[in-house]
């Protein structure tokens, strides 16, 4: 079943709130091999003049898949999850992420393109703060691979 | 927020992989994907063996960005890859993630500079036009 290109364009509701730990931060980190200490001493990030512990420049990842999962797992977007590889990332730092952030998400389905027999679904992630404010915006670009391949 | 430090130096890196640390990476991201933590799953979908998530790649590629600008992680603003290869992480291995920036472009209006980034696994490039831009 072919991706449903009726899909773009679409926005869906806000997701969220996602309380961003410390512990988090330092998980992700410690998977990543990072080795900014801003990532996992307060005090190290205090002294670059952030409130805590600061999050690597992918952490948003862990957000925006939950958000993209809307879509993902939307029956009527025709994704077939098993068929999916990850085609393109970027991010947007608006500000850094820091340990006691609430982030909500807002997914929007920017484009639904086929591509030599594939379907690739091209998502956007608006993270804001509790005041609204914009955070991190996190595309992303989702390649289905075709029943031939 | 920052200085004006940057660390050319930091630009070169390897970054070990083992099965330990892409499940380690499973549970701090939420990608629970089983092709990146069971071989019989991988191989089922016709892939070689378990292979890393590209987020884990982007990630521990683009450390060399943070740790370039003083290791502070709020003067890398924006970071963009395609994901063009796979890194197969066999049991039992160490697999080694070779990473490797380099300035493209200094803006001096901006205050900003283009790095880019390139990581290989045993010769293969496995990233396609990584880049950050960083308040230099």
């Amino acid at each position: 079943m072919p991706v449903n290109p009726d899909y773009a364009g679409r926005e869906y509701p806000p997701a969220g709130p996602f309380r961003v730990t410390r512990e988090e931060i330092a998980a992700f980190a410690d998977a990543l091999g990072s080795t900014s200490a801003a990532h996992r001493d307060a005090g190290a990030a205090q002294q670059l003049g952030y409130a805590d512990v600061v999050a690597p420049p992918t952490f948003a990842v862990r957000l925006a898949q939950q958000c993209e999962a809307q879509v993902v797992r939307d029956p009527g977007a025709g994704i077939d999850f098993a068929r999916v590889v990850h085609g393109e990332e970027a991010f947007t730092h608006h500000r850094p992420i820091v340990a006691g952030d609430v982030l909500t998400g807002v997914l929007h389905v920017d484009r639904i393109r086929e591509a030599g027999g594939h379907g690739m679904v091209s998502t956007r992630v608006e993270l804001t703060d509790a005041d609204g404010a914009p955070v991190t915006t996190v595309t992303s670009t989702i390649v289905v691979r075709g029943e031939g391949s | 927020m920052s200085g004006p430090v940057t660390d050319p130096r930091a630009l070169s890196r390897v970054v070990p992989v083992d099965r330990a640390r892409l499940v380690a990476y499973a549970n701090a991201s939420g990608d629970q994907n089983p092709i990146h933590q069971d071989a019989g799953v991988a191989r089922s979908v016709g892939l070689p063996d378990v292979i890393a998530h590209g987020m884990w790649t982007m990630g521990a590629a683009l450390d060399v960005v943070t740790a370039y600008v003083g290791g502070d992680p709020g003067r890398v603003l924006s970071c963009t890859t395609r994901f063009t290869g796979m890194v197969v992480v066999p049991e039992g291995a160490v697999v080694e993630l070779h990473v490797e920036g380099v300035v493209k472009k200094t803006d001096e209006v901006a205050g900003t500079q283009t790095i880019e980034v390139t990581a290989s696994c045993g010769g293969e490039k496995v990233l396609g036009r990584c880049q950050a831009v960083v308040r230099a």
